[in-house]
């Protein structure tokens, strides 16, 4: 399933699984990151799944290139092995003071903003990866009608729990970052949680998102 | 505890992004955290070598400007690496300290870390352990993210560092040792080497880029010809490692550094080899830098010696 395993500097495996961005050839990528994962391979430090890519960083001290590259080519995968997928509800506050670009959002795709709120709502959304900044998931996909680009200019802060889109993904900010997706919404429900040591994420790679719609007087009651 | 039992030192001032820091978390990247860690790993090293504390104690780090401290507490050693000026006050007057060279602290004397010359970090340690809560195995405060001791945030003024532990076999030690810098970069070819024009490879190797200020733990920024990308300006995101160098929209370098961001959508020129990653990131703004390609056997040779060299040093500590 790996097409191919390059150098990424001196001390990463770069594993290529396409150049596509679907459902299935991240669930590949995502079983072979479970994978290598649970073999707690020595030596390992690092292991960062995306849409089509994964890149296992080592340490130089214990592995070089050729060496673990041959390992990880000899690691088979059983095609039929089920990704254990968890559904995971989120509630979303689409009031005017949270849907930052909706406005912006309602010019590029031509659409009316109730329309593109059903839209966004009706449809459940897969966990392609996590990260750039703690436990961020990177979501797909939105419907055709409902893709455009990220803002011109991005803004230097992304208020936390924001839910944002672009292209054909949505995400959450789970910090306070300077961003550029089209902000619909927020969150009042903790994405990533720094005082759970075991599994900070509330959304890992391979998960299903469904979210729903609420109140502000629901998002301050969650809040407090 | 009762105060006359503690040991500690009060912060007089902060000094410049200054945090604790040690090797930093493994395997997190997947959930969007990045190693963090000591920048300058040889200077950690040594640090705790020369304070013969475990080889993961948590350090003190300072960019620029150190910070202040005054001490309360029974006897006690510290040593700081890196180049860095600094003054030793006490009671008998104030003298100049040298790097790599352990002094002994009595109830009341400060520290005075007036700077880093021609570098950018510095590191300070005590003969004992620093009091501080591990996250994910690790009490690097990697502030981006707000994670680490002190809430994940650098240290301020008035915060006081407590001591829970000293080495009372301690015997003084320091090292003879000027530093090491470095000009010329060395990195491998990265994986989109090929989304830039050829006469964009070739400045990107022959001319020289300067450091901007727009660097610290997570990147830094480099301005210099533009890099013309004739592919696509964007990849779809994907998992990012220390010493990448990506290209801009704009077409200018932003080397990935320890708090980087774990995943990313700008092509990659290039990544800069491990054994000169220490180096690099003691490289302050204004500097000017040029890239030199290597293959990657010879970077993971380069790495061996490097690493032979540190202790090497290790071995001269008396």
């Amino acid at each position: 399933m790996i097409k191919n395993i390059l150098n990424l500097g001196d001390a990463a495996l770069y594993c290529d699984f396409g150049s596509d961005v679907n459902q299935e050839i991240n669930s590949n990528v995502i079983k072979y990151f479970y994978h290598i994962k649970k073999l707690n391979l020595k030596g390992i430090t690092n292991l960062t799944p995306s849409y089509n890519k994964l890149i296992i960083s080592y340490d130089l001290n214990i592995h070089s290139f050729l060496s673990l590259k041959k390992k990880i080519e000899n690691i088979e995968i059983k095609e039929n092995n089920k990704l254990e997928k968890n559904l995971i509800e989120i509630p979303v506050c689409c009031d005017n003071n949270f849907a930052l670009d909706i406005k912006r959002v309602e010019n590029k795709l031509k659409l009316k903003s109730e329309i593109i709120l059903e839209k966004f709502f009706s449809k459940n959304y897969f966990c392609y990866m996590t990260g750039f900044v703690a436990g961020m998931p990177f979501l797909g996909d939105l419907n055709q009608e409902m893709r455009l680009k990220r803002l011109e200019t991005p803004r230097v802060k992304v208020p936390k729990g924001s839910v944002g889109i672009t292209e054909q993904f949505c995400n959450i900010y789970t910090f306070e970052t300077p961003g550029g997706w089209n902000i619909l919404g927020n969150t009042p429900q903790n994405i990533f949680d720094t005082s759970n040591q075991t599994n900070p994420n509330l959304v890992n790679p391979g998960d299903t998102i469904k979210f729903y719609r609420i109140t502000l007087d629901q998002y301050n009651e969650i809040k407090r | 505890m009762k105060s006359k039992d503690r040991n500690y030192f009060k912060i007089l001032r902060a000094g410049i992004n200054t945090t604790y820091q040690d090797l930093g978390r493994n395997n997190l990247y997947h959930i969007g955290i990045p190693f963090s860690g000591a920048m300058d790993k040889r200077n950690f090293q040594l640090l705790n070598s020369l304070l013969q504390n475990d080889y993961n104690s948590p350090v003190i780090e300072f960019a620029y400007q150190g910070p202040h401290l005054k001490y309360f507490g029974k006897d006690i050693f510290f040593c700081i690496s890196g180049n860095v000026s600094f003054k030793i006050i006490t009671k008998e007057g104030v003298i100049d300290g040298n790097s790599y060279q352990c002094y002994l602290l009595k109830n009341g004397d400060e520290v005075d870390i007036r700077s880093t010359n021609k570098s950018v970090y510095g590191y300070f340690s005590i003969n004992g352990t620093f009091g501080v809560d591990y996250y994910w195995g690790s009490c690097s405060i990697n502030t981006q993210a707000q994670i680490g001791p002190n809430n994940g945030n650098k240290f301020s003024k008035d915060l006081e560092i407590e001591i829970i532990d000293i080495n009372n076999s301690f015997n003084k030690r320091k090292l003879d040792y000027l530093g090491s810098t470095i000009e010329n970069i060395r990195v491998i070819k990265g994986t989109n080497y090929d989304y830039f024009s050829e006469s964009s490879q070739n400045k990107f190797f022959k001319e020289s880029f300067k450091i901007t200020k727009l660097s610290d733990r997570m990147g830094m920024r480099l301005e210099g010809p533009k890099i013309e990308n004739i592919v696509d300006p964007n990849i779809k995101s994907e998992g990012l490692v220390k010493g990448v160098i990506q290209i801009t929209s704009a077409g200018d370098p932003i080397i990935m550094l320890s708090d980087h961001g774990t995943i990313g959508g700008y092509p990659k020129i290039a990544t800069v080899i491990s054994a000169d990653y220490d180096r690099l990131v003691q490289l302050t703004p204004g500097s000017n830098i040029k890239f030199k390609d290597v293959y990657l056997e010879d970077a993971e040779t380069l790495y061996k010696l490097y690493q032979m060299e540190t202790n090497n040093l290790i071995s001269q500590i008396k």
